[in-house]
């Protein structure tokens, strides 16, 4: 049903129609209305069990505990709370504890901000978890559900990345799938292996370097695989909910005949498609590719650049003394897969510095000349302000 | 499109404010948008609060640089805030002030300016000075942008039997009274 809600009120009505045994979350700052939501759904009786613990260490913590008991489990954080959780998250991975975080994308300190940016999720790409971006609420919420099912198929957790501000605190008018459309979507959780008094085992084990590798490299190949789930499951829910999103690892608009590729993930690239649309207006050649799925990284999205004059990946991270993140996961792609296309690197809108539709044309006007690397500054293309001074006496006059 | 702007200090309700207004339009089966802009959270500090209507769905996903109408819950705002920054010529400027409109000097001469004296009405009708609503009647009046009902509405199912009662009183008052 539509209606005009807020971005994570409308994921935390979903994360309840989803059905957790078990919700643990650190509701202070940085937190979103997601928390608090599930809070008092908690109180109305609407989800069987939510904790406020101390700590977002400790709501990951409960949650490897309930998922190893066979639970359903479900938190939400953002930035300095997932840093928190680091140290659980490689474990909850390589204990193949399925689970869903909702991770609101924002900045790391220091210096200290509430604002949007990757550097957050991006930083836990190497944990084992499979990271989904969103590009807007109504795909948030349609992602929710997927990475349940995801999730508890392949024993892989799985975080839904969606944008702190931009999204979280956006009022907008979204279809929130019905509970009824989800239950049929989404069966119980059968889990295959759990913690059983009647039927002891062990999880989470010593192992010694005979054993150790052979448990990381098959995470990592589990991994890999898992974007046949991610591809099956936007079939699916696309058959349930009529809305798809790309093949589920990425999303292309205006890519096939397009002469330049902007390359990105989240919000901003619905941006980025108002540009592509005036630019097309022009009569420039210009598409998008969106990374849905960064883990596992879909590196057959090389093909959807191939053939190009130039391409640019904008991103909202930056990896300290080294070439960001996307940018560089997509050209190694692209050599091992002999796509020679020229590729800038865009790093921007670090800390919520505003990435405007007018900023994303100049970008592609700069690529025409060849590769570019560099930090956008996101002054030179804001709309030109005109000045005003106050009005009357009442103000005090001064 | 259409983008609002609210100014206001934190306390006032310019968030709720952007909220009720994107949620009536919603109602008539219209696509909004209304997110906050803060600095630092705090009771009395200047925020302000984006508001975008239209005819479609919204993709747009950034800060509101030229709105078409700029809603002001608190004159002595304009002191310190330039909130006719980045208006669209011609643009609405609401303004909570006893003065009348003629009276008010705006730099930008390029708009059209209203008032309405919206903290007595909000005293009367809740016995408090939070504005928010009553400033959104003005502002229905003097741009037809949604229906009186449709706030109105929003505004019951907002605030509840009671105080949603006193909201729609104050909503009816400034819809009469801005000039």
């Amino acid at each position: 049903m539509k209606k005009t809600i807020e971005g994570s009120i409308a994921v935390a009505e979903v994360a309840r129609d989803c059905g957790p045994d078990v919700v643990a979350c650190f509701p202070i700052t940085p937190s979103t209305h997601i928390a608090e939501t599930l809070d008092k759904m908690y109180t109305n009786g609407e989800i069987k069990s939510y904790t406020a613990v101390e700590s977002e260490f400790s709501a990951i913590s409960m949650l490897v505990g309930a998922s190893a008991a066979g639970a359903r489990a479900f938190t939400t954080t953002d930035s300095q709370g997932l840093a928190l959780m680091h140290e659980v998250l490689f474990a909850a991975a390589g204990m193949r504890l399925p689970m869903v975080i909702v991770n609101a994308n924002r900045s790391l300190s220091a210096p200290l901000s509430i604002w949007n940016d990757h550097q957050d999720s991006v930083s836990e790409r190497d944990s084992g978890w499979i990271q989904l971006y969103c590009k807007n609420n109504q795909e948030a919420v349609d992602t929710v559900p997927q990475a349940f099912k995801i999730s508890e198929d392949t024993n892989i957790p799985v975080m839904v990345c969606f944008d702190g501000f931009y999204l979280t605190h956006l009022v907008e008018q979204i279809d929130i799938p019905e509970k009824e459309v989800i239950g049929k979507y989404l069966p119980k959780r059968k889990a295959e292996y759990k913690l059983d008094p009647e039927n002891p085992i062990t999880m989470g084990m010593y192992a010694l370097p005979t054993h150790y590798q052979g448990f990381r490299i098959d995470l990592h190949q589990d991994v890999l695989k898992a974007a046949e789930n991610v591809k099956k499951e936007m079939e699916a829910w696309g058959d349930v909910s009529g809305r798809k999103y790309g093949n589920g690892l990425w999303e292309e608009y205006h890519a096939e005949d397009a002469e330049y590729l902007f390359i990105g993930m989240g919000s901003v690239m619905e941006n980025a498609e108002l540009a592509v649309e005036k630019m097309r207006k022009e009569g420039k050649k210009v598409g998008l590719v969106r990374i849905r799925c960064y883990r596992p990284f879909p590196s057959e999205v090389v093909e959807a650049i191939k053939g190009k004059k130039g391409a640019l990946v904008f991103e909202k991270a930056v990896s300290m003394g080294a070439d960001a993140p996307l940018y560089a996961e997509i050209s190694s792609a692209m050599k091992e897969k002999g796509a020679d296309v020229p590729l800038s690197s865009y790093v921007g809108g670090l800390g919520g510095k505003d990435i405007t539709v007018g900023h994303i044309e100049q970008m592609f006007g700069e690529i025409e000349g060849g590769p570019v690397k560099k930090v956008w500054d996101g002054e030179t293309g804001a709309p030109k302000i005109k000045k005003s001074l106050g009005a009357g006496e009442e103000n005090g006059g001064a | 499109m259409l983008e609002i702007r609210l100014h206001g200090r934190g306390g006032q309700g310019a968030v709720t404010g952007g909220e009720l207004l994107a949620k009536a339009a919603g109602l008539e089966g219209k696509w909004s948008q209304c997110f906050p802009k803060f600095g630092v959270e705090r009771r009395g500090a200047p925020v302000q609060s984006y508001c975008r209507i239209a005819d479609e769905r919204i993709k747009i996903h950034q800060e509101l640089y030229e709105p078409n109408a700029v809603i002001v819950l608190d004159a002595s705002l304009m002191d310190s805030v330039d909130v006719t920054a980045g208006l669209k010529e011609g643009g609405t400027v609401l303004i909570n002030t006893r003065l009348p409109p003629g009276d008010v000097c705006l730099l930008d001469g390029n708009c059209n300016v209203h008032t309405v004296d919206a903290t007595t009405i909000a005293k009367e009708a809740l016995g408090r000075p939070i504005v928010n609503t009553a400033m959104l009647g003005a502002f229905v009046k003097i741009t037809g942008i949604v229906k009186l009902e449709s706030l109105v509405e929003e505004v019951k199912k907002h605030f509840g039997e009671r105080l949603g009662e006193k909201n729609a009183d104050a909503v009816k008052a400034c819809y009469e009274a801005v000039k």
